[in-house]
């Protein structure tokens, strides 16, 4: 990554036009041409600098249903915990945190029904409650991540 | 609220912005739309929020930020909302949410994700946090990400049903 590419991370991450040549206009703005902005984009993605490039959804306003929840996993069954939680097909991310709330998972569903079932699931499955914090207000939304 | 054209557009760009000269011409062909189609049916989905934003997400990790951490924070119920807005409002908070407490053992009603490369930059962004939150603060904690789990993108309805594609969100 060198200071080309680092300038294309910061300008990409604040968004980009919806136009015919949107590379192209982005591009004159970094002094780069378009194939030149491509190409490194491409190299960004595929070495996993950058994890994504496109539309940002917002899974609520589609419909969907969503909570972050966690449980205190007792440190000799952590794994076999994880394992249970993480087959879920509804859980969208999973961290380990230095806490004694120790794993902290997002919940995206098609309905709030279907959150409620899934912390029922995971409750019966693991034996463990879940702490469901879903959101109540969001306040501020945007990972920028200076390069 | 979403039609089936919109729907159709949400799936094809899930895995990301075709990297080609004319993207929003070449998802146009792809549907069998046009691409003013395209454009003024994605333009309207960033105006009511059902898109974010349009952008490059990059992997913390890669970028050197290694230190991501939960800040969360007891304030008075009745302060939350203005606390809550200048807290999002620093640079370095990346999400801000009011969230439920869950008494006696997790007093914490703000939640705010704060990333930084170093411990020391963590501890001046906590910091500001802390003496921006003065004699509202009722407790605090912080919790470091020590391990991912699992990560995937977030799969869209209409997505799950018809196809085993991802919707990404942030």
């Amino acid at each position: 990554m060198d200071e080309i590419d680092k300038q294309i991370i910061n300008a990409l991450q604040n968004g980009f036009p919806i136009c015919d040549a949107p590379y192209q206009q982005v591009a004159v703005q970094l002094g780069l041409t378009e194939q030149d902005l491509i190409t490194r984009l491409k190299a960004l993605l595929d070495n996993g600098t950058l994890t994504r490039f496109g539309p940002l959804f917002n899974a609520e306003q589609m419909g969907g249903a969503l909570t972050l929840a966690a449980v205190k996993a007792p440190k000799e069954r952590f794994d076999e915990i994880a394992e249970i939680i993480n087959a879920f097909p509804e859980i969208a991310h999973n961290y380990a945190r230095n806490h004694e709330l120790n794993m902290w998972f997002v919940i995206a569903t098609e309905t709030p029904e279907q959150v409620r079932q899934t912390i029922s699931a995971i409750e019966q499955q693991t034996g463990l409650s879940v702490y469901n914090m879903p959101k109540n207000k969001e306040y501020f939304v945007n990972l920028n991540l200076k390069a | 609220m979403l039609d089936k054209i919109d729907r159709k557009i949400i799936q094809a760009t899930q895995a990301g912005l075709p990297l080609t000269p004319q993207p929003y011409q070449a998802i146009a062909e792809q549907l069998g739309l046009t691409s003013d189609d395209i454009m003024m049916r994605l333009s309207a989905m960033q105006n009511s929020g059902i898109i974010r934003r349009i952008g490059a997400v990059p992997n913390h990790y890669k970028l050197g930020y290694r230190f991501n951490g939960m800040t969360v924070w007891n304030v008075p119920d009745e302060a939350i909302d203005e606390l809550g807005q200048k807290v999002g409002q620093l640079e370095f908070v990346s999400h801000c949410y009011h969230r439920p407490r869950h008494l006696p053992e997790w007093p914490y009603n703000l939640f705010a994700m704060v990333h930084g490369k170093s411990q020391e930059e963590v501890d001046k962004q906590i910091q500001q946090i802390y003496d921006l939150l003065g004699g509202n603060n009722l407790g605090w904690d912080i919790l470091y990400s020590t391990k991912i789990l699992k990560k995937t993108g977030f799969r869209s309805s209409s997505a799950r049903k018809s196809n085993d594609n991802q919707t990404v969100t942030d």
